[in-house]
């Protein structure tokens, strides 16, 4: 597909090098034209100089044979320009960035009227993803499917777990929970396990469960599995708005202490969000944040404008609390920092704004025999997680897996059917309706029919 | 370093240069040519294998930057020479291996200076595979192989950066792979029209296909001892009118598929390109019209004139005349277009059309600064504010081109021809012309010189080709290095 990028910055370059690697043809518009030099010299794709809200410009970039396109410039309001006058000029797809939490309340009126077909908010899918770790401690990373039915849930396998040195064929008897394991990272390497696969210590283990039998499940491995009920939060930026936003509305509360050095924007942050505790101070310093009682709280999210400054401020707290650690890393790419703070999760709104968007183009353009709903990156990058609709295929539904002929280094997960999930094995069929979960670690599949042979 | 992507790269030249080697076999079978076409067999049969083990994927590993683009185009450009000159040198057509590599580079680079007096000898497989090296090295090989080859990332825009003319490489649309495309198919196209049209024009088909291939690619080599002069009028018009179009910047025949003419016709450069042409064709015209050809007339002076400058300024270099018997300011001013060259992102060679003119603004910047100290003037092209990396490159490569023109010149000086030839020589092979003056004149050949200087005019013309930095770049130390 043809994709316009406006805006080179963080996320439009994360942008262009995905949809790039996808096959996409690629063109940048920026003003400044030496982001988009050095953009030119690393990724396959074109740079165009100018303003991106200007028809002018958008036709010289090619508007007139672009599928999509996509506004991530710093503002909010020239995204949403860019977009209306796209718009205006030919039917096509428009995603824009829209992160004002102001906006919030309105974003599906401004949705509808300016014609965007998707909106990213990058500190609000963040917060989100706070949440669920949050929720469950022992995970490094939950994916969800089928619409929250299922979660797919990563963690690393302490020593001290029964499943240690267990093959995965004999796991159901010792553990009663329908769980599946999906993937196994082991020193860096991908693994899709057979009923053979024994489970070693610290492997990086994927799992697909119920969230309720995902609880039960880690408290027969001796994982931790209860909620975190305080939390200390590093800056009161945007992120933390939204972290307040779905706090406000979630069953489970976790009590906040935000730490922010602007007495302003603490001030608002403290009006605007009554279960907030407020802190205006340096979340650096040590001894504010055991006086604060840090030694005491469940987690430790930083997630100030800084990446140094999350990653430093998480390796002190590691070491003065049993505090999960979560720190915002936007720079550089998570994957290539996880494995060496293996105690920290690391969140990237650059990523997961990323992640959203090629699963919106891939979305647009799988074939009507599957829908897809929804994508996943694991073990940076290296593998995916996807989940299909199965529509009416005669190639496909109601043939039994033992007489499918799938590629290798692929997996049928999980298959939801109605409330059920079912783990396939040789007999058991897709049929119509069917959620299909699919792990690969080849990438680009935009529909059931690129995992057959 | 990384040399297992330079491996791989090398692995597609001699690919590509293998399977181009099989229309002048078969053209050779046909002829029955016994001591031709079994070398062009040999040799296919050895290269074939061979490419098709370094292009491997096992050879493709590592990463590819900007350094290695450049090294491997130099590399791949010294490599096809080599392997081009192979028929040459063992069907014994052309005894000497390097006056074999000088022809071959001659061709590949679209230079079209010939060390051969009687070409008709060479027979015509080994005629076909020599004009057809002006083709295929017009647009460049790297070029072509980006066109087939699917690459990830950006990097590989480096090859494609290291080969095609100009001081500013720009993408037609946004993959590489899909301008690679986009430009061969705008050559193929524009090549068979004028294969049709000269055939049209009565030249035999073999001939319209030779020349064809040496209008396409600039290069200048024909078939017939006499040159150009035996063709009808309306072939050599045809070949006057052709030269000039492959010395346009492609970008222009892009916007016109694009339909875009207002912006097409608006290319400063080319109008620049066709303001020179203009204004060179009516001054030469009168003088030899003066001067050399009263009894033929005006028509037949405008004609050649016309022939001649396109010749040169597009850097083809064929001829219907001898232009070295024009008076004094003719020859100077066929000598200056030499330097001038063609546009930017064309086939052609020469210092280009928008680097003088990026020059010639800088100069004017100057003076405009002296006289207000304080003003804020940016240079602009094609409508746009053109970044000082740009300038400082265009600047910088007058001064290595001069560097290396004087190194060439002083080289070849030591043999002890005329002043004028060695100039010309020199200013004819480093901007890919062909013909030069006196002693290497249009109706001359180079096959005068010496072992060290054929070498050295050789390496001219690839450095004049890929435009001096990525052969330079071979002979610096550094770019040797496995690590930093």
């Amino acid at each position: 597909m043809n994709i316009i990028i406006i805006g080179c910055g963080k996320i439009g370059l994360a942008l262009a090098k995905d949809l790039n690697n996808e096959g996409h043809k690629v063109t940048l518009i920026d003003k400044n034209e030496s982001v988009l030099q050095k953009a030119a010299t690393s990724l396959d794709v074109l740079g165009v100089g100018g303003n991106g809200a200007m028809i002018g410009v958008l036709n010289e970039a090619g508007l007139d044979s672009c599928d999509i396109l996509i506004a991530v410039t710093g503002s909010d309001e020239v995204n949403m320009l860019c977009c209306l006058l796209a718009k205006r000029v030919r039917d096509i797809q428009t995603i824009a960035r829209i992160r004002n939490p102001e906006y919030e309340d309105e974003i599906h009126y401004l949705q509808e009227q300016i014609g965007i077909s998707m909106v990213i908010n990058p500190e609000r899918m963040v917060a989100h993803e706070i949440i669920r770790l949050l929720r469950f401690p022992s995970a490094t990373e939950i994916e969800s499917f089928g619409k929250g039915m299922v979660d797919m849930i990563h963690l690393r396998l302490p020593g001290n777990s029964p499943l240690c040195n267990t093959a995965l064929k004999d796991m159901s008897r010792t553990i009663p929970a329908p769980v599946l394991i999906s993937m196994i990272e082991r020193n860096n390497e991908v693994i899709i396990p057979s009923g053979s696969t024994k489970l070693l210590e610290n492997d990086e283990i994927s799992f697909i469960a119920r969230p309720s039998d995902a609880v039960r499940f880690c408290k027969i491995c001796k994982l931790e599995y209860a909620p975190a009920k305080n939390a200390f939060v590093i800056g009161g930026g945007r992120i933390a708005s939204y972290l307040g936003r779905y706090n406000k509305n979630s069953k489970t509360k976790c009590q906040f202490k935000v730490i922010e050095n602007n007495p302003e924007r603490a001030n608002t942050l403290a009006e605007n969000f009554d279960d907030f505790t407020v802190i205006c101070g340096d979340g650096a310093s040590k001894q504010l944040l055991i006086e604060e009682g840090v030694e005491h709280s469940d987690a430790f999210i930083s997630i100030t404008g800084f990446d140094e400054q999350n990653v430093m401020m998480g390796l002190m707290a590691h070491n003065l609390s049993d505090a999960r650690i979560i720190a915002k890393v936007n720079r550089v790419d998570p994957e290539d920092v996880e494995n060496v703070i293996p105690f920290a999760s690391i969140v990237s709104p650059k990523s997961v704004t990323a992640d959203s968007v090629v699963r919106y183009v891939r979305a647009l353009e799988s074939s009507k025999d599957s829908d897809f709903e929804s994508l996943y990156k694991l073990a940076g990058g290296r593998a995916e997680a996807m989940e299909f609709t199965v529509n009416n295929d005669p190639d496909i539904v109601n043939i039994p897996f033992s007489r499918l002929s799938l590629k290798p280094n692929v997996l049928v997960a999980a298959i939801i059917r109605g409330s059920r999930i079912i783990s396939p094995g040789g007999s058991d069929c897709m049929m119509e309706g069917d959620s299909v979960v699919v792990i690969s670690t080849q990438k680009g599949m935009n529909d059931l029919h690129d995992m057959m042979q | 370093m990384n040399f297992w992507i330079i491996a791989y790269f090398m692995g597609w030249i001699i690919e590509v240069e293998a399977i181009s080697m099989l229309i002048p076999m078969f053209i050779s079978i046909a002829l029955h040519e016994s001591d031709v076409w079994p070398w062009f067999l040999i040799i296919i049969l050895v290269l074939a294998p061979l490419g098709f083990i370094l292009t491997r994927k096992r050879f493709r590993r590592g990463n590819f930057y900007v350094r290695e683009g450049y090294a491997a185009t130099g590399l791949g450009w010294i490599l096809l020479s080599a392997i081009g000159a192979l028929p040459f040198f063992l069907s014994g057509r052309i005894p000497n291996y390097v006056d074999a590599l000088f022809e071959t580079a001659s061709g590949f680079t679209t230079t079209g200076s010939s060390v051969l007096s009687d070409i008709e000898a060479l027979g015509k497989g080994l005629l076909f595979w020599r004009s057809f090296t002006h083709w295929l090295g017009g647009m460049g090989v790297l070029v072509l192989i980006l066109a087939i080859l699917p690459m990830n990332g950006g990097y590989h825009m480096q090859l494609m950066k290291a080969e095609s003319p100009g001081p500013s490489v720009s993408k037609l649309v946004p993959r590489v792979m899909d301008t690679a495309k986009t430009l061969y198919l705008i050559y193929i196209a524009l090549t068979v029209t004028m294969i049709l049209l000269y055939r049209i024009s009565g030249m035999p088909l073999f001939d319209a296909a030779c020349i064809g291939f040496g209008t396409a690619g600039t290069g200048g080599f024909g078939v017939r001892n006499s040159g150009m002069a035996d063709y009808s009028r309306a072939s050599q018009i045809l070949i006057t009118i052709f030269m000039y179009l492959f010395g346009v910047n492609f970008n222009f025949y892009y916007l016109l598929i694009r339909r875009k003419f207002r912006d097409a016709f608006k290319m400063e450069e080319v109008r620049v390109y066709v303001g020179i042409i203009l204004v060179n064709i009516i001054i030469v015209t009168l003088v030899i019209w003066r001067f050399n050809y009263r009894e033929e007339g005006l028509l037949y002076s405008l004609h050649h004139a016309a022939f001649t400058i396109g010749s040169l300024m597009s850097t083809t270099g064929f001829a219907t005349v001898d232009f070295d018997t024009w008076p004094e300011i003719g020859r100077l001013m066929m000598v200056l277009l030499m330097f001038t060259g063609a546009c930017a992102g064309s086939t052609g060679g020469g210092f280009k059309v928008s680097r003088l003119m990026l020059l010639f603004k800088e100069a004017r910047k100057e003076m405009h600064m002296l006289i207000h100290p304080q003003s804020v003037r940016p240079i602009k092209q094609e409508g746009k504010v053109v970044e000082h990396s740009v300038l400082r490159s265009a600047s910088n490569y007058l001064t290595i081109y001069l560097m290396v023109f004087i190194a060439a010149f002083v080289l070849i000086s030591i043999e002890g021809h005329d002043f004028i030839t060695n100039f010309t020589a020199v200013a004819a092979t480093l901007n890919n012309i062909g013909p030069g003056l006196s002693m290497v004149g249009a109706t001359q050949n180079f096959g005068f010189f010496s072992v060290g200087s054929k070498l050295v005019l050789t390496f001219c013309m690839l450095a004049g080709r890929l435009e001096l930095l990525p052969m330079l770049m071979l002979l610096y130390p550094k770019t040797w290095t496995k690590h930093y």
